[in-house]
């Protein structure tokens, strides 16, 4: 949450710079696949790269998430759902590719 | 001869077969009577529990004391009742595969195979999703909040629908025994023979229902039981001042959080693909069924950790109580617990080593299950420490915490050859996987869920169950068990595969036999738990321990009233260190009040959670049977009730200070009169709840 | 947890009990447990997006289906919804009068609403294509994930309407505020997922 003793403007700039970033990044990612620039892969990359960048902001600006201002089980409880997501779906990409090769 | 008119869209795909009754009349086989029998059985038990119910004029008793009431000990006691309710009929199917596989030798034995099918199905779905969740529900429910001095858990509420989810789906359950029939593709209901081109009927929807109503009122569960154990401890408990029993309802709610969503997204895909005609696991047009595999495991290995975390609670509880001695290793059991609760999430391909990933994938994951035994076995030895040069007293709890140290060893023994994938390939959905997992769970899960009921049975109803009766199902329990299970290890590497129906090798014999003996006697302990029971009710003015403390325990469960008041504490208690009651104990006086008593807020009671749990399963209902106007009346009375409660604002009520100055009176005063007991006749009439302390 | 630390900031209950406190703690905290829990769901289901891709099985492709513009429309629609319902945000802790509030949570629904209806457009026309769930793997993987989320922005908008009900019935009491918050970490939510969709569903599926 944004901190007690915010005062409203310092809110409406968190979320405006927030907006303000988000936009930017969206434009960006859209752009660079509307007017390619680079091999699919690596444009693929720069995509989600961008799409990682932008959902850290959104923790940012819209969820006030943030190392120094969090308390430390939202924080915890975050990292640890992190760890697990990635754990599940890079297993189901890792195994599923690999089975699609030798069977399919 | 179909219905006619409206009746098809009212009825959805309901027809006069349906019905066991029809079927036995129409083929009167064995198989079929079975079947009409078991649908007879649940019929007259529903009736007659509701006839005698209104013969003693207390249903208004029942709804306004349990059904609505939203204290987590009530809710707790009301899981443990489904969940033995749900242990009798799937150890009765049990029993049933058992003596037909005995018979079944080269001949095809009393059951059909479509009906060994759905016994095996029901088996296991009831087994985990309606006996041992909820068991271990109640059991953390009921315990966890006294533990860390809490007066409930963090959502009562949802505490109440995650029950009533959990009963709706035990009563789809039980109507698949009346009303159609059940799934034949096992608890894991693995596409595409669950899909509508080789599983057409009702049973494989059933399945997904029931399976998908629990799964939603386990999350709720863990989240519930998380987020008290994290914001509701009382001052002074840190988290490295907690009890173990809380540290392992702490990691089994974590996995919970995040092993439930594999399961929905592999039942609810699976749906689409039946409902709706998707293509995600079927044979044609792109379908995967591998994914199937791997998403139902991502759940499925988390699962199995549920499961057994909170009897290793238990054990830590029942084998420091019992030794009479600090608990060994604290912090090596909470790194223990900690890392199990991790590693649990990098296993799952153990359970298709043989779907046809590579040899490198297949052995990362075995290392990794190699790896997750170690933290087990670090919990062994601490309660092995524990117990060495404690003063042992071989009670109930107790002997279940010693027969599962020796034989969940042998079981784990058992999995880290399994986890070797070239061993795992020969033997893989053999009978030796059956008497693995059986291995763990019978003897670690059950045996602690048990040891745990009787441990706690005194604190939450007011007397001690009896001690004889215990001993003779606890004995039952144990032979029962290795004569059940110990003889399918050789079967299956020998070669059976499970799941069958009829068994065409004559060796196999002898060891199908003492099986089936087995299964007996597992039913015996069931049915000496029975009379343990009723026995312990006649005696109860003789045992009653109303000052609340009959083992000398260590944790503030133990420092309030049997039963407890519904506030669970009058003052809040602020703890020093681990073990405080104990500490009280033996530092001054224990029950001397720490402050002056003030009104307490409680949560009024609420039909929310029946509402829910009453119209999902009628959701469910219509969804099997295709009677979609029931599907979506369900759907949206359950919106409705959630809309219409978020406008409740009349929603606590207060125990007044002068009311809980009378209630704490009367306790104290009746722990002023008790007469404190040493240990070597706790298990007598003259043990009151109140324990001596020498020196 | 020490007192001192971040109390559900951005909540400005003042001078209200000590047990309100502590539940409106456990009540955030709670909502961003089970927000977690449906963060795996949907991840689960773009693992499954991701094997299925390849599944087309000769039927219509994401670089036959997917269309830049309204991809990029809805972005914003959301996008902005997100920061309308911050600003509704602000107002509910700051400002004088309720009608801020609810202007700005009402200008959020209207730009959910639009947003639910270009998606379903975006399907009626995939369904004049053919492209229907049945037709292969890989679009029922697409018609799983992608109108799961719109499931969830409409019943979020539903919870929009339940709740400016709610602050014209009991102004802004604790209750109505803790639920607000969540509201609001629920729509927000709702947008990282859409980053998430719009970069692997449709930017992906769009790359030459």
């Amino acid at each position: 949450m944004s901190g007690p003793r915010d005062t409203r403007r310092d809110e409406i700039r968190s979320y405006g710079i927030g907006y303000g970033l988000a936009l930017g990044l969206t434009g960006a990612a859209f752009a660079i696949v509307h007017w390619p620039g680079f091999v699919s892969t690596t444009t693929l990359v720069v995509v989600l790269g961008l799409a990682l960048v932008q959902i850290v902001v959104h923790f940012r600006f819209f969820l006030h998430i943030s190392l120094p201002r969090s308390a430390r089980d939202d924080l915890q409880l975050i990292l640890f759902s992190t760890l697990i997501v990635i754990l599940m779906v890079s297993g189901t990409l890792i195994i599923l590719f690999n089975l699609r090769a030798r069977m399919m | 001869m179909m219905p006619q008119g409206i009746w098809p869209a009212v009825l959805g795909r309901f027809v006069w077969t349906s019905l066991p009754f029809v079927r036995a009349w129409e083929h009167p086989t064995a198989s079929e009577i079975i079947g009409a029998g078991a649908a007879s059985i649940v019929i007259i038990g529903a009736v007659s529990t509701v006839a005698l119910i209104i013969w003693f004029g207390k249903w208004r008793f029942l709804w306004s004391e349990w059904l609505t009431s939203l204290d987590h000990k009530k809710i707790g006691i009301m899981y443990i009742v489904l969940a033995f309710v749900m242990l009798s009929r799937a150890l009765i199917e049990a029993v049933l595969m058992r003596l037909q596989q005995a018979a079944a030798i080269n001949n095809p034995g009393f059951l059909a195979p479509d009906h060994f099918a759905q016994l095996f199905s029901t088996h296991g779905s009831i087994m985990i999703f309606f006996m041992a969740m909820p068991f271990l529900a109640g059991l953390i429910n009921f315990v966890m909040p006294l533990q860390i001095g809490s007066r409930d858990v963090a959502f009562p509420l949802l505490n109440s629908i995650s029950l009533w989810l959990t009963g709706g789906a035990a009563g789809l359950m039980m109507a698949s025994l009346v009303i159609g029939e059940f799934s034949t593709g096992g608890w894991s209901g693995y596409p595409p023979y669950t899909e509508l081109a080789f599983s057409p009927g009702v049973g494989p929807d059933y399945w997904i229902w029931a399976v998908t109503l629990g799964s939603i009122g386990s999350t709720l569960t863990g989240i519930n039981f998380a987020v008290t154990i994290y914001k509701m401890r009382c001052p002074g408990m840190d988290l490295m001042r907690m009890p173990l029993f809380v540290w392992t309802a702490l990691c089994t709610s974590i996995l919970m959080i995040f092993a439930m969503p594999p399961l929905t997204v592999a039942t609810a895909l699976l749906a689409l693909d039946r409902y709706l005609g998707f293509h995600f696991f079927t044979n044609d047009l792109g379908g995967n069924m591998m994914n199937y595999a791997n998403l139902f495991w991502l759940f499925g290995h988390p699962e199995v950790y549920i499961l057994i975390l909170p009897a290793f609670g238990v054990y830590s509880e029942v084998v420091s109580t019992f030794s009479t001695k600090d608990l060994y290793g604290y912090t090596s059991l909470v790194l223990a617990t900690a890392a199990i609760a991790l590693l649990s999430f990098t296993v799952w391909v153990h359970h298709f080593f043989t779907m046809g990933q590579n040899a490198n994938i297949n052995a990362v994951f075995g290392i990794a299950t190699m790896t997750i035994g170690v933290p087990t076995g670090v919990k062994i030895y601490d309660w092995i420490w524990t117990m060495f040069r404690g003063e042992v007293r071989f009670t109930v709890p107790m002997l279940y915490s010693l027969a599962f140290m020796m034989t969940f060893v042998l079981g784990g023994f058992t999995g880290i050859l399994l986890a070797f994938p070239p061993l795992d390939y020969l033997v893989h959905n053999t009978l030796f996987l059956v008497a693995h997992f059986h291995n763990m769970l019978i003897p670690g899960l059950l045996y602690g869920m048990l040891a745990g009921y009787h441990y706690w049975f005194p604190k939450a109803f007011g007397f001690r169950l009896n001690e004889t009766w215990g001993r003779i199902s606890f004995g039952c329990w144990v032979v029962g068990f290795y004569l059940a299970f110990m003889p399918l290890y050789v079967l299956g590497a020998a070669g059976l595969a499970r799941r069958t129906q009829e068994v065409f090798e004559t060796a196999f014999r002898p060891w199908l036999y003492i099986a089936g003996v087995g299964a007996l006697i597992l039913l015996c302990a069931l049915a000496s738990l029975v009379v343990q029971l009723w026995v312990s009710i006649r005696q109860r003015d003789a045992n009653r321990v109303f000052a609340g403390d009959p083992w000398d325990g260590r944790g503030l469960e133990w420092s309030t009233s049997a039963p407890p008041p519904e506030y669970n504490f009058a003052i809040l208690p602020r703890v020093h260190g681990r073990d405080p009651f104990y500490d009280r104990k033996r530092n001054g006086d224990p029950y001397a009040p720490s402050g002056s008593y003030h009104d307490i807020v409680i949560p009024k009671n609420s039909m929310t959670g029946p509402v829910i749990g009453v119209f999902g399963a009628a959701t469910a209902f219509g969804l099997v049977w295709h009677m979609w106007w029931l599907a979506i009346i369900g759907l949206l009375v359950i919106i409705a009730a959630v809309v219409a409660r978020s406008f409740a604002r009349d929603v606590h009520e207060i125990i007044s200070a002068d009311k809980v100055e009378r209630i704490e009176g009367r306790w104290l005063r009746a722990v002023v009169k008790a007469t404190s007991i040493p240990r070597k006749v706790e298990m007598k009439p003259v043990n009151q709840g109140l324990a001596r302390v020498s020196g | 947890m020490s007192a001192s630390e971040v109390r559900h900031a951005g909540l400005n209950l003042g001078n209200t009990d000590e047990l309100t406190h502590e539940q409106a703690e456990s009540a955030i905290f709670g909502f961003w447990v089970f927000l977690m829990s449906d963060a795996v769901l949907f991840a689960l289901l773009f693992a499954t997006y991701g094997v299925m891709l390849p599944a087309t099985v000769g039927g219509p492709t994401p670089a036959s289906e997917y269309k830049m513009l309204p991809a990029f429309l809805e972005t914003l629609e959301l996008l902005t919804s997100s920061f309308t319902f911050g600003m509704a945000t602000v107002a509910m802790k700051h400002a004088a009068s309720r009608g801020e509030l609810l202007g700005w949570m009402g200008v959020t629904l209207i730009l959910g609403g639009a947003f639910l209806g270009m998606e379903l457009n975006d399907f009626v026309t995939m369904f004049g294509d053919g492209a229907f769930p049945t037709r292969s793997g890989y679009l029922s993987s697409f018609f799983a994930l992608v109108p799961l989320h719109g499931l969830h922005v409409f019943f979020g908008s539903i919870w929009i309407i339940v709740m400016m009900i709610q602050v014209v019935t009991f102004g802004l009491d604790a209750r109505v505020k803790i639920n607000i918050l969540r509201l609001g970490l629920f729509w927000h939510f709702l947008d990282i997922v859409w980053v998430a969709i719009f970069s692997v569903v449709y930017l992906q599926g769009l790359i030459q």
